[in-house]
């Protein structure tokens, strides 16, 4: 009778060996640009496997190869996880595909580390420049470029317009006072003034690494992942504004069981104007509507106010996007690929087609919709930028903030304690 | 597992045997072995299954947790037992395991009861009680994934079914944050539970039920017993070995709660659902402190581990007698 206690116990454990065993069969997949009889053959892998961005890709393919009779393109498409850690794989085995996808910060920057990255900053230099710069922050790594973006976005304030004329504020607000000054007046307007997603815990650590970047600044997330160290007083600060925010109790009714995309979670309760904001990436409006009503023209977007006596400015940018990183030693028709990929043809038709935001600054100019406009506004303005933290971050720590910050919501970790228990998942993460 | 394939004991030491006794004794020993063989070759391919998919990976999940590993590659950073002195001064996993003890707590307490006073309702004559039984069975059949998702709508505050119906019947007040208030998202998790599992004890307790000797009770009938000491004295002494079947398999299956847990809640609010399985993915899957989530399976493991045996020591012994192969009685 002991069996069903050891074959299901078993079969947890098998499943934490299986990630053992996907690390070695990773070892002996490795991708061979080989070139035979004149033409080369690049691997490109990415994961883009949804459409129309599928069909659209592989067609940028076949229109480079027809430029390029000698070059073949190999598209390898991987689901968003398990490119992950089929990534990770290779990693560790030492040999990445020819053209990769990648969210730059902290995972490029282990690859770089070991060694296996080209370096661009010299091979595309020449066009790269006209590149929208807050674009390729991320693969920016000691002053050196190591990737090239091709889809640019940022976490912002989406808000009812309708809910705020009701609740009689004129602008948006620039301030932590005056958001906090408006959130008080939407709930004695009877509205709920913020939607949040709280069992999903990531859109609560928006409102903190906002914070605090608006108190310690934008490059103090950086260097307190650096020196493992968050107990800085900004870091505390950020949690006392949050908790400041959560104390006027401007969530939803059971927030802290709220998903973010189901027809009761955090975009359908924006989207069906039962809530007036909520604090989220350019993709907003798409889930209001596809979860929830959405607002169409009634909805507004405005950047993450400033916090009085901060040290951070409205104009720096909490975001991420998509790139693509060469292996080291990769043949210079993968360049030549990144450069086509990264003209303003190509760009507009990314634009176009799969809904991402310009990295072309000219490709702008097929960007209709008034949302997209005012985030690619904002972008455009950037004079600072801060990776998403499950990037720029070690898992371990990324998860840890969430939490942490999940609790502080929820009442349990006060701002201390926070900054402590991140400082301490940084030590361990190594 | 079986000892039909060990070697026969019947055959004693052979000591000054004559020339033709010594050569059927050399022919025995040939055909011992060789029926060893066959014993081997039929059991090989299972044995093999076994040893790489059960027994390798939880013998490795203990070496990992010695380590500080990522998940990738194999474990090279030697912490000794730093996980488990983490682990142990973790608030969430010994909350994970108060939790496990009021989970058990509630399921002996409340879900097996109820399911047993179910199963006795619809064994005796009633109409429709085929229907009853079926309805009251379907949502163990239903996959936990699917029940999570519905019981996530029904939930839902305000929108949900629950506060639905409470707010038509004017009981608006009963009506709060279910998943999403930490004081009640046990209860409602709980409730879910009952909902999901009780008809699979009822099945066990009805299957047992029916198979009890209708001259017992008809005997305890005529000797003047009313229906609680029918139930009390002759009933439920006859049903114990299913009842302690049940216990097991609601122990086992509170240790080991996942599935449920995840798709609602995530362990959320604030870990206040969270369950020893969902730490375990947590660190392994999320943070990929594979070494640590290791580290939190081998102690599962061990619970289920003592706890089954212990069970079987001392509760299942009786059930078992006979049942299972020992070694005591054999070559006699």
């Amino acid at each position: 009778m002991g069996d069903p206690a050891l074959s299901r116990r078993g079969f947890l454990a098998a499943s934490v060996a299986g990630l053992g065993a996907t690390a070695l069969s990773g070892c002996g997949g490795g991708s061979d640009g080989g070139s035979s009889s004149g033409t080369t053959t690049i691997e490109w892998w990415n994961i883009s496997t949804t459409e129309p961005t599928r069909t659209v890709w592989a067609g940028l393919a076949r229109k480079f190869e027809a430029q390029n009779p000698k070059v073949k393109i190999k598209i390898v498409q991987l689901e968003n996880d398990a490119y992950k850690s089929k990534m990770t794989a290779l990693t560790a085995s030492g040999k990445l595909p020819d053209i990769f996808h990648t969210w730059g910060g902290g995972v490029l920057k282990q690859q770089v580390d070991a060694g296996l990255v080209e370096d661009l900053t010299d091979g595309t230099g020449s066009w790269a420049d006209g590149l929208l710069p807050v674009a390729k922050e991320p693969y920016l790594l000691d002053g050196k470029a190591y990737g090239i973006p091709f889809d640019i976005g940022m976490i912002g304030f989406w808000y009812n317009r309708t809910l705020f004329g009701k609740a009689g504020i004129g602008a948006p607000p620039t301030t932590w006072s005056g958001f906090l000054e408006a959130v008080t007046r939407l709930k004695s307007s009877g509205v709920t003034p913020l939607a949040l997603a709280g069992k999903e815990k990531w859109p609560g650590m928006y409102y903190w690494a906002y914070l605090a970047m608006r108190t310690a600044g934008v490059g103090a997330l950086r260097k307190a992942a650096d020196s493992k160290d968050f107990t800085g007083a900004g870091f505390v600060d950020a949690g006392r504004h949050l908790k400041e925010l959560v104390t006027l109790q401007p969530f939803q009714k059971g927030f802290l069981g709220a998903a973010y995309s189901t027809p009761t979670g955090q975009a359908a309760t924006v989207g069906n104007g039962r809530a007036a904001m909520e604090l989220m990436g350019q993709w907003a409006p798409v889930v209001e509507a596809d979860a929830g009503k959405g607002l169409g023209a009634n909805l507004g977007f405005f950047p993450f106010p400033e916090v009085e006596g901060g040290e951070g400015k409205l104009t720096e940018v909490f975001g991420g996007g998509g790139g693509h990183a060469l292996r080291s030693g990769a043949p210079q028709a993968a360049v030549d690929f990144l450069k086509f990929f990264a003209t303003e043809t190509t760009d507009r038709e990314l634009v176009r087609k799969t809904g991402v935001l310009p990295v072309v600054p000219a490709a702008e100019s097929v960007l209709t919709d008034p949302n997209l406009k005012a985030v690619q506004t904002q972008l455009k303005a950037a004079t600072g930028f801060q990776l998403y933290l499950d990037q720029a971050y070690a898992p371990a720590v990324g998860q840890e903030v969430n939490d942490s910050v999940a609790a502080l919501i929820a009442g349990s970790k006060s701002p201390e304690q926070v900054a402590q228990s991140i400082t301490g998942a940084a030590e361990e993460a190594q | 597992m079986t000892s039909a394939f060990l070697p026969d004991k019947r055959s004693g030491p052979a000591v000054g045997l004559p020339p033709a006794a010594e050569r059927a004794d050399r022919g025995r020993s040939r055909r011992r072995a060789r029926d060893w063989l066959t014993a081997v070759g039929f059991q090989l391919p299972a044995l093999v299954l076994f040893i790489a998919l059960v027994l390798l990976p939880m013998l490795f999940a203990l070496y990992a947790a010695l380590f500080r590993w990522g998940g990738f590659g194999m474990p090279s950073d030697y912490v000794g037992g730093d996980n488990f002195t983490r682990l142990f001064q973790d608030d969430v996993f010994l909350g994970d395991l108060w939790r496990c003890l009021v989970l058990v707590a509630l399921s002996l307490a409340l879900q097996l009861p109820f399911a047993l006073g179910m199963a006795v309702l619809l064994n005796q004559r009633l109409r429709g009680r085929a229907v009853y039984r079926m309805l009251f069975f379907a949502p163990y059949v239903l996959s936990e994934a699917i029940t999570g998702v519905l019981f996530g709508m029904v939930f839902a505050p305000d929108d949900g079914l629950a506060d639905h119906v409470l707010g038509a019947v004017g009981l608006d007040g009963l009506g709060g944050e279910w998943f999403a208030d930490p004081s009640s998202v046990m209860a409602t998790l709980f409730l879910v539970m009952t909902w999901k599992y009780f008809g699979f004890h009822m099945m066990l307790y009805l299957a047992g039920l029916q198979s009890l000797p209708a001259e017992l009770t008809e005997a305890a009938l005529i000797d003047g017993a009313n229906a609680w000491q029918r139930f009390r004295n002759v009933t439920l002494p006859l049903l114990a070995p299913t009842l302690r079947i049940s216990v097991f398999l609601s122990v086992i299956g509170s240790i080991q709660l996942f599935d449920l847990v995840w798709v609602i809640t995530q362990g959320g609010p604030d870990h206040h659902s969270e369950t020893m399985a969902v730490t375990m993915f947590q660190f392994g899957f999320r943070r990929y402190q594979a070494g640590y989530a290791s580290a939190v399976s081998v102690v599962m493991f061990g619970i289920c581990l003592v706890f089954a045996l212990a069970y079987q020591r001392f509760v299942l012994r009786r059930d078992l007698e006979g049942a299972t192969t020992t070694m005591r009685g054999n070559g006699k």
